[in-house]
């Protein structure tokens, strides 16, 4: 039998286009066959470039966990912190360089479970930053534990006869807090997905895109095969910008639809815009 | 607010000013524009004053949701090239230290001023304590280096922060200004030199362009710092990283790195370190006590001295790098060394190691009162050397 699986070595037109912003000196990359973490990285390249935001103002920031690793491959000025913590190191940022375009990239478990104190109070406060929210439905990196995005029921490494906890309603809990844009779309929906991210860089305040994302450990666990994941992804869903978010709970290991959409476009001024009135007014109109 | 502005830093002259306050204007001068805190007694008058300063000189100020979120926005103001600190008392400290850690890890420059309080847990919020000593060095799990200043005074508060600052930026490594209550909210003369006369030091630079930038450049002991948004596309991770700030696991490359985060600070420990002796040259006791300590302390020395005990003090003012060289050579000509702290034994386990053990007496001093001089001359008397 002839080898057919393996690396394509001429890349394709969509990746010579953003070879610029990837540190292609750390390919491959390390995620598994089957994650949709690559189709995100190759997604939001396009965006920075389709942004019109000069890519050198453009930051990402992520936290720990497989989606973490996000930060690294991209050829923009990158920070990788703390397990949790990518939202507030963010906002220091954005907030004493107004000039800068951050975007926070990182998992579920990061951003809602331990940094969930985080991510309810940067939207309440309205800090003007982009969150691109990984939901693969448990904690990838440190080998499938369930997390605060894990459906009921789901088996996962710490809940092998099934879990007994709520997940968070990630496009309900956000609206409720006040951000002002809040998406939902999977890696599979690139074209959706793109527009998303870059309706969020016109955002003043908190934007957010919740993005599922297929995740092999989770799949096995629960005795979905990586493709047939995908083709949920793909034909099990609903795009609807108008739904009602709190019937937009996830199982993705069940029958129910996955509601998609841009939901929320919210114009509440961001602390960042509302902070350079306070400077302004300190100030008495002086400058420099 | 009752300081006269000067394109909105303090005019230079002589104030009656609160610890805490003169390390604000202290902040100032050396160029803080970001601001980020949680409320704790007793640091809650560097945020409130930072909450009406920071605007005026343009810059900002955030209260976050707790002091782990406060941290990670000073570094992540840090990595954008705004020089940014924050503060807090014991408890807040302890919830800062996995983010010191990030901070040492990608040498970030970040100043913490850490009202000392009593502990531990809750312990005493509104009296004083010396507790943490330990923690400022070994708090965060793996190996670092940060610089810990120790005010005494109000006076030096505000030159303190400013040092706080210009180290953070010299070295990129953590700065702690580990004040104690009593410092921090006791008011007295401050004196505000002219500017010209303050000394800044701001970021190094790279003198090279993107192409051939490395964010932890091999050649150097402490590389050049690029900013967010200069267009040098840095990558900084807490994973060990090499000298692109890349992650690695080869051994090698985490002895370079490791060795080189605790060199950054062994290797300048002369010229970072800071002490002040009273009395000491033909002392045959030399007490070592620091922050409000020292002023008891001296006290109790001079008290001693009226008798005719050959006493010093020795004041370390940097706790981290540890002035030890000069302690030794009192040592080695014949000095016995006694430590007072607020703590049950945090300072005195450091001047061991420099000094030996036969040479050290300790006065270990519960938090929530700073031992009075008389106390302090009793054990003096009971330990000095006949
Ligand atoms: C303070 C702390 N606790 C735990 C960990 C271990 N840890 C690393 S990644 C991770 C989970 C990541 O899950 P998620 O954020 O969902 O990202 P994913 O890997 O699924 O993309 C955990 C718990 C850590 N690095 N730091
Ligand atoms: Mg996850």
């Amino acid at each position: 039998m002839s080898a057919r699986v393996g690396v394509r070595l001429s890349p394709t037109p969509r990746m010579e286009r953003i070879k610029t912003l990837l540190r292609t000196e750390r390919l491959p990359h390390m995620w598994c066959p089957g994650c949709g973490l690559g189709i995100l990285l190759k997604v939001f390249a396009e965006a920075v470039l389709e942004s019109g935001i000069d890519p050198d103002k453009h930051v990402v920031v992520s936290g720990i966990g497989c989606t973490g690793r996000i930060a690294g491959y991209l050829r923009l000025d990158g920070y990788h912190v703390l397990h949790g913590r990518p939202i507030p190191f963010a906002v220091g940022l954005k907030t004493s360089r107004p000039d800068l375009e951050v975007t926070v990239i990182s998992g579920d478990g990061d951003l809602l479970t331990i940094g969930g104190n985080h991510f309810i109070h940067a939207i309440r406060r309205n800090d003007d930053i982009n969150v691109i929210l990984v939901n693969n439905f448990n904690y990838g990196m440190t080998g499938g534990q369930y997390g605060a995005t894990t459906p009921p029921g789901s088996r996962t490494l710490t809940s092998p006869y099934g879990h007994i906890e709520g997940a968070f309603n990630v496009p309900y809990l956000a609206a409720a807090l006040g951000a002002n844009f809040v998406a939902r779309w999977t890696v599979l929906h690139e074209r959706e997905l793109k527009k998303a991210i870059l309706e969020m860089f016109k955002v003043d305040g908190f934007a957010l895109i919740e993005v599922i994302s297929p995740c092999i450990i989770y799949g096995d666990m629960n005795s979905i095969p990586p493709l047939e994941m995908m083709k949920k992804f793909k034909e099990n869903c609903v795009i609807d910008h108008d739904a009602d978010l709190s019937k937009a709970d996830l199982d993705p290991t069940g029958e129910k639809p996955i509601i998609l959409g841009n939901f929320v476009r919210r114009e509440r001024p961001s602390y960042q815009t509302l902070y350079s009135r306070i400077i302004e007014k300190a100030r008495g109109g002086r400058r420099g | 607010m009752a300081v006269s502005v000067n394109g909105g830093l303090i005019k230079p002259g002589v104030y009656f000013m609160r610890g805490n306050e003169a390390a604000v204007e202290g902040a100032l001068i050396a160029g803080c524009r970001f601001f980020a805190g949680y409320p704790i007694t007793p640091s809650n008058e560097i945020s409130a004053r930072m909450s009406r300063r920071l605007p005026e000189v343009g810059g900002y100020f955030i209260q976050m949701e707790d002091e782990i979120a406060s941290i990670m926005a000073v570094i992540g103001a840090a990595v954008g090239g705004v020089k940014s600190m924050t503060a807090t008392s014991g408890p807040g400290f302890s919830l800062m230290q996995e983010a010191i850690g990030l901070a040492a890890m990608i040498e970030a420059p970040i100043v913490v001023i850490d009202v000392q309080r009593g502990g531990p847990s809750t312990g005493l919020p509104t009296l004083v304590g010396q507790g943490d000593i330990m923690q400022a060095q070994w708090g965060s799990h793996g190996d670092y280096s940060v610089i810990a200043y120790l005010p005494n005074s109000p006076q030096e508060m505000f030159n303190l922060t400013i040092e706080a600052f210009n180290s953070a930026w010299k070295y990129r490594v953590p700065v702690i200004v580990l004040a104690d209550q009593t410092v921090g909210q006791m008011i007295e003369k401050v004196v505000v030199p002219p500017l010209e006369e303050i000394e800044i030091f701001d970021r190094i630079k790279p003198d090279v362009p993107p192409e051939e930038y490395k964010p932890y450049d091999k050649r150097y002991l402490i590389p050049p710092m690029a900013v967010a948004g200069e267009g040098y596309r840095v990558h900084m991770t807490g994973l060990t990283h090499d000298e692109r700030g890349y992650p690695t696991t080869r051994h090698e490359v985490s002895q370079w790195l490791v060795r080189r985060l605790v060199e950054k600070v062994q290797a300048n420990e002369r010229e970072i370190a800071k002490w002040e002796e009273y009395e000491t040259e033909d002392a045959k006791l030399v007490v070592v006590a620091f922050g409000i300590t020292s002023r008891s302390a001296k006290r109790a020395v001079r008290e001693a001295r009226n008798r005719g005990l050959k006493v010093g003090l020795y004041r370390p003012i940097t706790a981290w790098p540890f002035p030890y060289w000069r302690l030794e050579e009192l040592v080695s000509k014949g000095a016995k060394v006694l430590v007072v702290e607020i703590n049950m034994g945090q300072m005195v386990h450091v001047v061991r190691e420099y000094v030996g053990k036969e040479n050290v007496e300790h006065m270990p001093w519960a938090p929530g009162a700073v031992p009075p001089p008389e106390v302090i001359l009793d054990r003096i008397l009971e330990v000095y050397p006949q």
